[in-house]
């Protein structure tokens, strides 16, 4: 796999405050990196120090093997960048903004309008093309952002909030865009809209406080989740005891959570320890037993509160 | 030199996109006008030249290049524009130059509209057409340097009325530092020295020299260091500040 992003130790440090430290992170061709963290994480400032934008306090980056600050021309070439508010010049439309664009980035005649054309085409912005880009919603802006990033067809795409302020049906689309495009680039996207990360990435890379404390694939993050393949089922009320009882003796059963009865009978969720597989086990059980199961279910976890334990000091401590 | 031009293109059409070319324009021939016939009598000195034309133009550049340079980069980091613009693959330098050059096109047109002036002094004797021209380079020279100053301090701040108001006040003191009044403040008790170096630094004094038709290379040299070492700066406190 080819490497198209590599940090090696890259820290910025704020007056008192190292708001990045010591970030290590390699992302290959074909990745779709999300990038998660709170807001105020350091998820921007990485972004801006692997665009060459902010000089690191410390630490290197490099895009297709050129360092960002040693060749930042040669960096640059390969880069397609959505800044954080995707900030464009207001006075100008659309087409000239992108055709700007184009040239700055080497591509002339026939071959710019073509490209042109073709970014236009991919965010859908044939509507507003003669438009002042002011008077452009915040959707329509992010997507002349997008454009823009797009339109050199560049090796590596990194995009900060590609989706902030888009519809369903724009994020929809961007997202179909961002898989469409995935196989022959590297993309890193940051975002805190998790199932977003879920949709699109092949990575998930959680930030808080300036530290990686997570790198793994979306599914693996859910893994982590206390909740990952608890069985949930709901019994008739006058049983609940008993099935809470032989439960919690079953092989690979961590505690039982009993929840509140309603009109179907009592929801009874019994956390697998890690490693085990309790559907069947308690499938079977239920069967043999007659117990009057409504409702049984496998829970896959929750990537939010995966995000909550990873990103909040104290319970961060406490897990 | 690709990237230059692309920049410069893209600035100024820039003045165009809004009435902000229109009006400084239209601010700067009225004026450049009443300034030589009421305050310079142009028509009572009954003398075919435009001595009392070029006169006032160290004031009136004053007045609004830093209008024109106080958006350059205070702009650009305001909008966060500044994070996409030096991302793209072209170098700090080639960004400060092409912006520079746009802006001095500009006022270079607004300059090139006074003609009218040059037309009105041939109707009405025989001027020196030489000494006119070489007012011309050099009010076009000097202009650049008050634009350089001015894109230099708009990179400070994100505020464009601090950028306004530092470049009028660094401006005035290149402008004033050759006036008497200046003068007399240093003759009395700095040695004759010194007295020499703050009118040499002075844009009133080379700028009098060409305006008089007196072509010394050092005054154009003069110019052109000043304009290349407020650029040189830029580039420096556009990477310095950039992402503040």
């Amino acid at each position: 796999m080819d490497t198209m992003i590599a940090t090696d130790g890259l820290t910025k440090v704020f007056g008192a405050k190292t708001v990045v430290d010591n970030v290590n992170l390699t992302v290959h061709r074909g990745e779709v990196l999300g990038f998660l963290g709170p807001n105020g994480a350091g998820k921007s400032t990485t972004m801006k120090m692997v665009t060459g934008f902010l000089r690191p306090t410390a630490g290197r980056a490099a895009i297709c093997g050129h360092d960002v600050l040693d060749a930042p021309i040669a960096a640059k070439r390969h880069l397609g960048y959505l800044p954080e508010g995707a900030p464009l010049y207001p006075d100008m439309t659309p087409r000239g903004f992108l055709n700007f664009i184009a040239s700055i980035r080497g591509i002339a005649g026939a071959e710019k309008q073509r490209r042109v054309d073709e970014a236009v085409a991919r965010t859908q912005l044939e509507s507003v093309l003669a438009q002042p880009i002011e008077t452009l919603s915040k959707g329509f802006k992010r997507r002349v952002g997008l454009a823009q990033a797009l339109l050199h067809d560049p090796d590596v795409l990194i995009l900060d909030e590609p989706t902030d302020g888009l519809d369903p049906n724009q994020k929809h689309e961007v997202r179909k865009l961002i898989r469409e495009i995935a196989p022959t680039k590297a993309i890193v996207i940051s975002t805190h809209i998790l199932e977003e990360v879920e949709a699109v990435c092949s990575r998930a890379v959680v930030i808080a406080e300036g530290r990686v404390i997570a790198d793994d694939t979306p599914a693996g993050l859910v893994a982590r989740s206390p909740r990952h393949g608890a069985v949930t089922l709901t019994v008739a009320q006058p049983q609940a005891e008993t099935v809470k009882t032989a439960l919690s003796a079953l092989p690979g059963v961590g505690a039982i959570e009993q929840g509140k009865a309603n009109g179907k009978g009592v929801r009874l969720t019994a956390f697998a320890k890690p490693g085990n597989d309790l559907a069947t086990a308690i499938a079977e059980r239920a069967a043999a037993e007659h117990w009057p199961v409504s409702d049984l279910q496998t829970e896959r976890g929750n990537l939010d509160e995966v995000f909550r334990r990873l990103t909040q000091p104290q319970q961060r401590e406490a897990a | 030199m690709g990237h230059i031009a692309t920049i410069f293109r893209r600035e100024f059409a820039g003045y165009f996109a809004t009435p902000v070319a229109f009006i400084f324009i239209i601010i700067f021939l009225a004026l450049a006008g009443s300034f030589t016939f009421y305050m310079g009598y142009f028509l009572e000195r009954g003398s075919a030249d435009l001595q009392t034309f070029f006169l006032f133009h160290p004031w009136l550049y004053l007045l609004l290049i830093p209008a024109i340079s106080m958006r350059l980069w205070a702009e650009e980091r305001k909008q966060g524009t500044i994070e996409l613009f030096l991302t793209l693959p072209i170098s700090l330098a080639q960004a400060v130059v092409g912006k520079f050059l746009a802006a001095w096109a500009f006022v270079g047109l607004a300059l090139a509209l006074t003609f009218p002036m040059w037309i009105t002094v041939n109707v009405l004797g025989q001027p020196d057409n030489g000494v006119i021209l070489a007012g011309y380079l050099g009010s076009l020279l000097m202009a650049g340097a008050y634009l350089a100053i001015g894109s230099c301090l708009s990179a400070l701040t994100k505020n464009q009325v601090i950028a306004f108001v530092l470049t009028i006040t660094a401006c005035f003191l290149f402008t004033a530092g050759g006036s008497s009044a200046v003068l007399g403040l240093v003759q009395g008790w700095a040695p004759e020295a010194v007295v020499t170096m703050v009118q040499s630094l002075s844009f009133m004094t080379h700028f009098q020299n060409i305006a008089k038709g007196v072509i010394d290379l050092r005054d154009a040299v003069y110019f052109v260091a000043v304009i290349a070492a407020w650029l040189a700066a830029n580039v420096l406190i556009v990477d310095l500040k950039k992402a503040d």
